[in-house]
């Protein structure tokens, strides 16, 4: 029983690094109907400028909200220069350049930090807690923190505030918006600018586990993907939720099933991300998508 | 105000006489070249050949199912890890004569592709890339795993195949001519399929699936098929290139090739069979020449050539000679 | 009086087709103008024109400044508010937040409250369904709401798509009164496009006849009406 409830600790501990990741994707699918699978790659490359600065003297936090400012920046810029062009190209169009920014992050990291696997501190103490039998890292406690916080943050902008409204109506209603005065094109942009935001906050949470290389993103991604389809693409609530669900059950079933154990891992995030795609395309909290004929 | 008009190279569009003479007269002169290169290049140069030859070959496969039938994969690079493993375990494990496992390994990914293609037929657009993208992600674990059969993450050899005695060639000779020689007959058969009632059925599926079906094509028996003869094609292609390069092992077939597969169709052209070569000697030779200028440059360009023919030549590198042909055809007349 | 919209040769395309040849209009400045025709005679596309939303060629000037090929949400924060047919409301979103939305450009937000107020008092069924979604709203309601929500813009220049249609008769009306009043205490010149002639001579005291994408009439609504031939040929009565 104790393993079992280990194993959903863990499990939400992972996950809760999943789920900052997945919201970040949610994020970019919201803003411009696309899934973002460079998203992984501008998490590494932010998290490789947060090193940078740390390396040269900053304080941890002051690092990680430059860090945040600039990847902000990035984002933003991103959208305008490259996405904006194909604003009404189709969507394989869009993907096929995210695919590109994928490559390009990839090789600019190496290019300009070296593929040397660097450590990256955590601003959480090292020692575990202990509740009970179950041992909990301080950073999987505070990283959970840290994303649930975010998620808080991000409704309160979007529910409450006048610009969380308007990109919310920019994103779901082009047109209409347009007809209110709504610079549709920026909203998107800040988007992709939060979005980008979001996912240089994950990164930051996951580099101490993972250790800092170009490669870095490469197992996390699939399990963000699974995360986000499982939760729904265009719900925020659901891409954390379904983050933690991931964690669970890759961890229950590389325990308890003996045929996936440790290796296939992977697999099971592909499992989620088929079956959840064939049955309820949606997610658990995401709205159905009408098809435009 | 107005986006730049991206316009898809279709199979319907009709070139000038002309043209069409002019193009059957350069293809003829490039397959005597082809021919007599064997002889004329070093066993390294013709290695690289049948590299070329074997990405064209999964690039027509890939192109089939994305440029034509509009089902974007990321996920190709397991089709070729399938082949190249199929042969490898038939002659290795199996004994089994290499000639012999370019049929099996083409039926086998034709019938791995179409499963994989039913549950696809629910899954659209990004989703479906996404999918894919997953499953080219567990690709190399899944190779890793199944050790007693893969030879886990040592991978395995596989035996170069010698020439009939009868042709005085070597194995590289030999080899290259078996290579172009299905890639020929394949580019033929892809050739024949898409100009007919099929090919036009599966790009009326990718422009517009609804009025597709309500015309009367069975769209989830053709999406599936297209699937398989993709998967079967990218599946053979994975065979000659395990026997060229002697040698699988799980990281030879990381999400990276998927990808590197996907630059080759859009480079060379989506909707295009020529393309499929043109963006095999991109694929081949432009990491070379790249990794001059530094380890992280052949990446690199492949993203900026991803988004650059997004802009720029949808059509890839066919569609822009599709446009030089006619321009100079026209001049000649 | 001056002209607030000025309209020269104007030409639209829905890619290659071309919708509008060569229109000439105007509206005066604090003045109601009704666009009327049958189906397909380009009414619709001309307010997608000023709107920016279709390709065009030709002059288009708001308020002696040129707008032609600008963006939408330029023109719209010049204000040139569009309630289009189909409405364009928030389907998800409240109707609170909708209306909020419908001031979005204004950099003076003190007014806001004030402003939300008289319009829940001109439409009080709004007011009731304040939280509600407006995609739950009945046909009429949603035709207020996206009357309301371009009154807040503010706008200068109010362009009606259809506004009748789908309506209940008793609905029409009071929308109708709405737009009178905000034309007659504030100024707001209105551009109507209507099918149902009759009730558009109601409201505006000008109008055009268009068909298949050119003015086939154009003069003050008495006139129009009295003329027979242009009242069976084209307005269906």
């Amino acid at each position: 029983m104790e393993t079992f409830l280990q194993q959903v600790v863990s499990g939400l501990a992972a996950g809760g690094i999943y789920a900052a990741f997945a919201l970040a994707l949610v994020m970019t699918y919201l803003a411009t109907n696309a899934v973002n699978f460079a998203q992984g790659e501008m998490a590494m490359f932010s998290t490789f400028v947060a090193s940078a600065l740390i390396e040269s003297g900053m304080p941890y936090w002051a690092a990680f909200f430059v860090t945040l400012a600039i990847a902000f920046l990035g984002g933003v810029a991103i959208e305008r220069a490259i996405l904006r062009p194909l604003e009404r190209a189709p969507v394989l169009a869009l993907t096929i350049v995210t695919i590109g920014l994928l490559t390009i992050f990839n090789s600019m990291a190496g290019w300009i930090f070296g593929y040397t696997i660097r450590t990256f501190p955590s601003p959480f103490p090292p020692s575990p807690v202990r509740l009970g039998g179950i041992v909990v890292s301080r950073h999987s406690l505070g990283s959970l923190g840290v994303t649930l916080a975010l998620l808080a943050l991000l409704y309160v902008f979007f529910r409450y505030t006048h610009l969380g409204l308007a990109m919310r109506a920019a994103a779901r209603y082009p047109v209409g918006s347009r007809l209110v005065g709504i610079r549709v094109g920026w909203m998107l942009a800040l988007g992709w600018g939060l979005a980008a935001a979001i996912g240089a906050v994950a990164g930051i949470l996951i580099a101490p586990v993972l250790f800092l290389e170009p490669n870095m993103m490469g197992g996390i991604l699939i399990y963000a993907f699974a995360a986000a389809t499982l939760g729904g693409f265009t719900s925020p609530v659901g891409a954390v939720i379904g983050g933690f669900l991931v964690g669970i059950i890759e961890n229950l079933a590389g325990t308890y099933i003996r045929f996936i154990g440790a290796d296939l891992k992977l697999t099971v995030a592909l499992g989620i991300i088929v079956l959840v795609l064939i049955f309820k395309p949606s997610g658990l909290f995401g709205q159905p998508h009408a098809q435009q004929l | 105000m107005d986006a730049p008009r991206i316009e898809w190279v279709t199979t319907d569009r009709r070139p000038a006489a002309s043209v069409q003479i002019w193009k059957a007269a350069a293809a003829v002169g490039l397959v005597a070249l082809a021919c007599a290169l064997p002889f004329l290049s070093s066993d390294y140069a013709l290695f690289q050949y049948c590299q070329v030859y074997s990405y064209a070959i999964a690039l027509l496969g890939l192109n089939v199912l994305t440029g034509y039938n509009g089902q974007i994969s990321l996920g190709h690079g397991a089709f070729y890890a399938v082949g190249g493993y199929t042969t490898a375990i038939l002659m290795e494990r199996a004994g089994v004569a290499y000639g012999w496992t370019l049929p099996i390994s083409g039926v086998l990914c034709f019938v791995v592709g179409f499963l994989f293609g039913l549950p696809a037929l629910r899954i659209a657009g990004t989703y479906l890339a996404l999918a894919t993208f997953a499953l080219a992600l567990s690709v190399p674990q899944i190779l890793k795993h199944f050790d007693s059969w893969t030879g886990g993450t040592q991978g395995m050899v596989v035996a170069k195949p010698e020439a009939p005695r009868l042709l005085h060639l070597n194995s590289d000779q030999w080899l290259y001519f078996l290579t172009f020689a299905i890639l020929l007959l394949l580019m033929i058969l892809a050739w024949n399929l898409l100009r007919g009632r099929i090919g036009r059925a599966i790009v009326a599926i990718r422009d517009n699936p609804v009025a597709s079906q309500a015309m009367g094509v069975h769209n989830a028996l053709y999406k599936s098929l297209c699937f398989g003869l993709s998967a079967s094609y990218t599946g053979i292609a994975g065979s000659l290139a395990a026997l060229s390069v002697g040698f699988v092992s799980p990281d030879s077939f990381t999400a990276l090739l998927s990808i590197t597969l996907l630059v080759g169709v859009v480079v060379g052209g989506l909707a295009s069979i020529s393309g499929a070569i043109l963006g095999a000697i991109f694929v081949q030779f432009m990491p070379s020449a790249a990794h001059e200028l530094s380890k992280a440059a052949p990446w690199a360009i492949y993203g900026a050539s991803l988004i650059l023919c997004m802009y720029v030549m949808p059509g890839g590198a066919a569609g822009l000679l599709q446009r030089l042909w006619q321009r100079a055809a026209r001049r000649l007349r | 009086m001056s002209d607030l919209l000025e309209i020269v040769g104007l030409e639209a395309f829905y890619g290659r087709t071309k919708a509008l040849h060569g229109l000439d209009l105007a509206v005066r400045e604090g003045g109601i103008t009704a666009l009327l025709g049958a189906n397909g005679a380009g009414k619709s596309t001309l307010l997608r024109a000023v709107c920016g939303m279709v390709s065009l060629r030709g002059e288009i000037r708001f308020g002696g400044r040129s707008i032609a090929g600008k963006s939408t949400e330029v023109i719209a924060r010049q204000g040139v508010a569009h309630v289009p047919e189909g409405r364009a409301t928030f389907a998800s979103m409240t109707v609170e937040e909708n209306l909020r939305l419908g001031a979005h450009p204004r950099k003076d937000r003190s007014k806001l409250g004030d402003d939300f107020e008289r319009v829940y008092a001109v439409f009080p069924a709004l007011a009731q369904r304040r939280r509600q979604a407006a995609g739950t709203l009945s046909g009429g309601e949603q035709q207020m709401l996206a009357v309301a929500r371009a009154l807040l813009l503010p706008p200068r220049l109010l362009l009606l798509d259809e506004p009748s249609l789908g309506v209940a008769p008793r609905v029409v009306t009071e929308i109708f009164q709405v737009v009178k009043q905000i034309n007659q205490q504030e100024g707001v010149s209105v551009l109507l496009v209507e099918q149902n002639a009759r009730r558009a001579f109601e409201l505006a005291e000008s109008a055009y006849v268009l068909e298949t994408g050119r003015v086939v009439a154009s003069g003050p609504s008495a006139m129009l009406q009295q003329d027979d031939s242009i009242r069976r040929a084209y307005l269906g009565y």
